[in-house]
């Protein structure tokens, strides 16, 4: 008796310390994890490996915005997760950290993953504990990961998705750089913009109403000296993800075609696409080569999202321009279209706009059709702009100082666009001004006399004549930051 | 008797008092059968107040075998009574609650003092109640503010703030997590290898199926949490206090 039972022992010893596969004889390595929107190196093995994952799950407060607080809850401490690479065929051992300090219990869902719950079952996992399953990644491609616990939706909201790639067996071609940018909704109980700590807002979340539309955590994350970087003449493979909650994505880059676009991350490519579609808990890998220097702008072409809600990042370019690709502005003069038309806003013809209306003052029914068609839409019809988005131009203390003292800083702004941080009226802004083409010097003049002289605003008009002389000193200078979009 | 009179107001001076609820019906936000509505909740009597550190030193010197490094590892995981040094209280912790026990710790506890952990149902019908409300699980209001709670890291320190609800009964949230006496029951039946399904249904969209709320994001969270534990787990935001059926209460 004694014997059989010290032999079940035994047995059950072996069979609780047997590894879940029979993956003994693989060779071991830990998987390297990186931040956004960094890629771990390709994987240059040529057999499978078992590979060994380490995520912890991090609650903590960061910056949805500029001066906005939000508590996300993370994997690895980022909006997106780290992202993880392994290939094909591989044994993926994974442990998922509850931190601690952490006040709620969290798990894992690897679309990656064949099997119930995409391992959500099995990592389901209390503050301060950490589990472990083992899964073999049979299909390649790019896929979402994402926390599963109830309410999930909410746990999505909070940030906690990101991007496994499964390398397949025959990888796809070098490419000179890789990035990860993961587009995420977000519910904040204020206002896109509104300042402080900014509560979830469960409400927001249930209509599908973000405040929020961004790429990789944060409005900005991917603006001016966190922008990607590229030079002409390399390819680039961006792994893109929607970790939702709720919107699909319409993942576009102004000026520039998609060479190749894996349509939501699986293998077969198709060629030549403007603008691919992202699902939430979906990817796309897009491919493409940079032919020409300047700034492209990343967006949701859903594209009140990134106007107002901030899904806008930036691949900044260098290596010189591609004049055979595309040349820059060759040719901007005057255009006199239908004469009814003209009149209105053409100032240098004072006798007609005053015969067909002649209780308007000329300039300023002009400068105001200008102002409609070019600045409103950003800076709002009676250029209150909008907080936190977009700075306004009423009794706007920025303005009235480059209108009278730095007036080449104001037609340079119109003409090259603006980003980085000002001040208007006390209050920070650090968005995009993209460049106001096609407006030649008498147009300019009016636009920018009536801007300086409207919504209590005060500076001298601004004549042809000296909008030529500053357009010439704008366009002689430092070559354009952004490219125009389209 | 004039002994235990004056032990009893030591006691009570001492000790929170046990709050009387009266029966009710009250709708959990799972457990209910299609087509069931709510369920009978008998009158029961809870602690006003959390267990405090105090307390449970108290306890374990009646139960030494409970104490920090003597209790077995199968009642306890190692970060039992983690945020005590050694055996005795950090300083200033007395009145605070007493976190990082077991169930079975807990439930000990509650025995010892001739009664038990409170039921989910029990838990969760008196913990509907706000400051003015005996039922505000749809109040707008109350479940934003108990959610912003749950939102935010445990860090070091727990919060000093102190609510009543109006019942009587002290910080049933923004203070810690608690025990109850069937903490399991949501998702686990005897046998746990014979749940995958209702363990799976918790999952993605599969949690909503079944609940009676929807929109009780803070309650999905506290099944959550309890489905995350076992008996032997501690959580340095997870406390408990005590209950008893009203015919067992003298």
């Amino acid at each position: 008796m004694k014997t059989s039972l010290s032999l079940m022992t035994t047995l059950a010893m072996m069979l609780a310390c047997a590894p879940a596969f029979a993956a003994a004889e693989l060779p071991l390595e830990k998987a390297t994890l990186t931040e956004p929107p960094n890629v771990p190196p390709p994987i240059t093995r040529t057999s499978a490996a078992k590979v060994l994952v380490e995520l912890e799950v991090i609650e903590k407060v960061g910056q949805l915005a500029d001066g906005v607080d939000y508590v996300f809850w993370t994997y690895g401490g980022t909006v997106p997760g780290r992202f993880i690479r392994v290939r094909e065929g591989d044994t993926v051992e994974f442990w998922l950290m509850n931190h601690q300090n952490n006040k709620l219990p969290h798990n894992i869902d690897l679309h990656a993953v064949t099997g119930p719950g995409g391992g959500a079952a099995s990592t389901f996992t209390a503050p301060g504990h950490k589990t472990r399953f083992t899964f073999k990644a049979l299909n390649p491609g790019l896929y979402i990961y994402h926390c599963a616990t109830a309410p999930v939706g909410m746990h999505i909201a909070n940030g906690m998705y990101g991007l496994i790639y499964v390398q397949p067996t025959t990888p796809l071609p070098k490419v000179d750089r890789e990035y990860y940018v993961v587009q995420g909704d977000f519910y904040t109980e204020g206002d896109f913009g509104a300042k402080g700590g900014q509560a979830f807002s469960m409400k927001r979340a249930i209509d599908e109403n973000p405040s929020y539309v961004v790429f990789n955590g944060s409005a900005g994350s991917l603006t001016g000296d966190r922008a990607l970087k590229g030079k002409v003449g390399e390819t680039v493979r961006l792994f893109i993800g929607n970790g939702g909650p709720n919107l699909v994505s319409s993942f576009h880059v102004i000026g520039e075609i998609f060479d190749k676009v894996f349509t939501e991350g699986g293998s077969r490519p198709q060629e030549n696409v403007q603008t691919t579609i992202v699902p939430a808990g979906g990817s796309a890998i897009v491919e493409y080569k940079l032919d020409t220097d300047g700034t492209y702008i990343l967006v949701d072409h859903s594209i009140f999202r990134t106007f107002n809600k901030g899904s806008l990042g930036m691949m900044k370019v260098e290596g010189g321009q591609n004049k055979d690709v595309y040349s820059g502005k060759e040719l901007d003069e005057s255009y006199l279209g239908d004469e009814s038309v003209a009149s209105a806003v053409l100032p240098n013809r004072p006798a007609a706009a005053v015969a067909k209306a002649p209780t308007a003052k000329p300039d300023a029914a002009a400068g105001k059709s200008l102002y409609m068609a070019n600045c409103s839409m950003c800076h709002q019809q009676n250029g209150e702009g909008i907080p936190g988005a977009f700075p306004p131009l009423a009794a706007s203390d920025f303005l009235n100082n480059i209108a009278n003292k730095n007036r080449l800083d104001l037609v340079a702004t119109v003409l090259k666009g603006r980003t980085g941080k000002i001040t208007v009226n006390g209050k920070e802004y650090n968005g995009v001004m993209t460049p106001v083409s096609g407006l030649g010097d008498a147009d300019l003049a009016t636009l920018l006399t009536y801007v300086s002289n409207q919504w209590g605003n005060k500076a001298p008009a601004f004549s042809k004549d000296e909008i030529k002389k500053l357009r010439d000193a704008v366009m002689t200078a430092a070559p354009a930051a952004p490219s125009p979009p389209h | 008797m004039w002994i235990l009179a004056a032990l009893s107001l030591v006691i009570a001076a001492d000790r929170p008092v046990r709050v009387a609820i009266p029966a009710g019906r009250f709708a959990p936000l799972f457990g209910l059968d299609t087509g069931q509505r709510d369920f009978a909740v008998s009158a029961f009597a809870i602690d006003a107040r959390l267990v405090s550190n105090a307390e449970f030193a108290a306890f374990l010197r009646a139960r030494p075998d409970l104490g920090k490094g003597r209790i077995s590892s199968a009642l306890a995981d190692e970060c039992y009574l983690s945020h005590w040094e050694g055996a005795t209280l950090p300083p200033g912790s007395s009145a605070a609650p007493v976190v990082s026990v077991s169930w079975f710790a807990a439930q000990a506890y509650c025995e010892w003092r001739g009664a038990r952990l409170p039921s989910t149902l029990e838990w969760e019908y008196v913990a509907a109640a706000s400051e003015t409300d005996r039922d505000a699980s749809r109040d707008p209001a109350f479940v934003a503010r108990i959610l912003g709670w749950y939102s935010r890291p445990t860090g070091k320190d727990l919060p000093g703030e102190s609510h009543r609800n109006v019942y009587g009964v002290y910080d049933l949230h923004q203070r810690v997590w608690e025990w109850t006496l069937d903490f399991n029951g949501a998702f686990n039946t005897a046998d746990n290898r014979q749940d995958g399904d209702k363990i799976a249904g918790m999952f993605c969209g599969g949690g909503a199926i079944g609940s009676a709320r929807r929109e009780d994001y803070a309650a999905f969270m506290r099944y959550a949490l309890r489905g995350s534990l076992s008996a032997r787990s501690t959580l340095a935001s997870l406390g408990f206090r005590c209950a008893a059926s009203t015919t067992e209460t003298r």
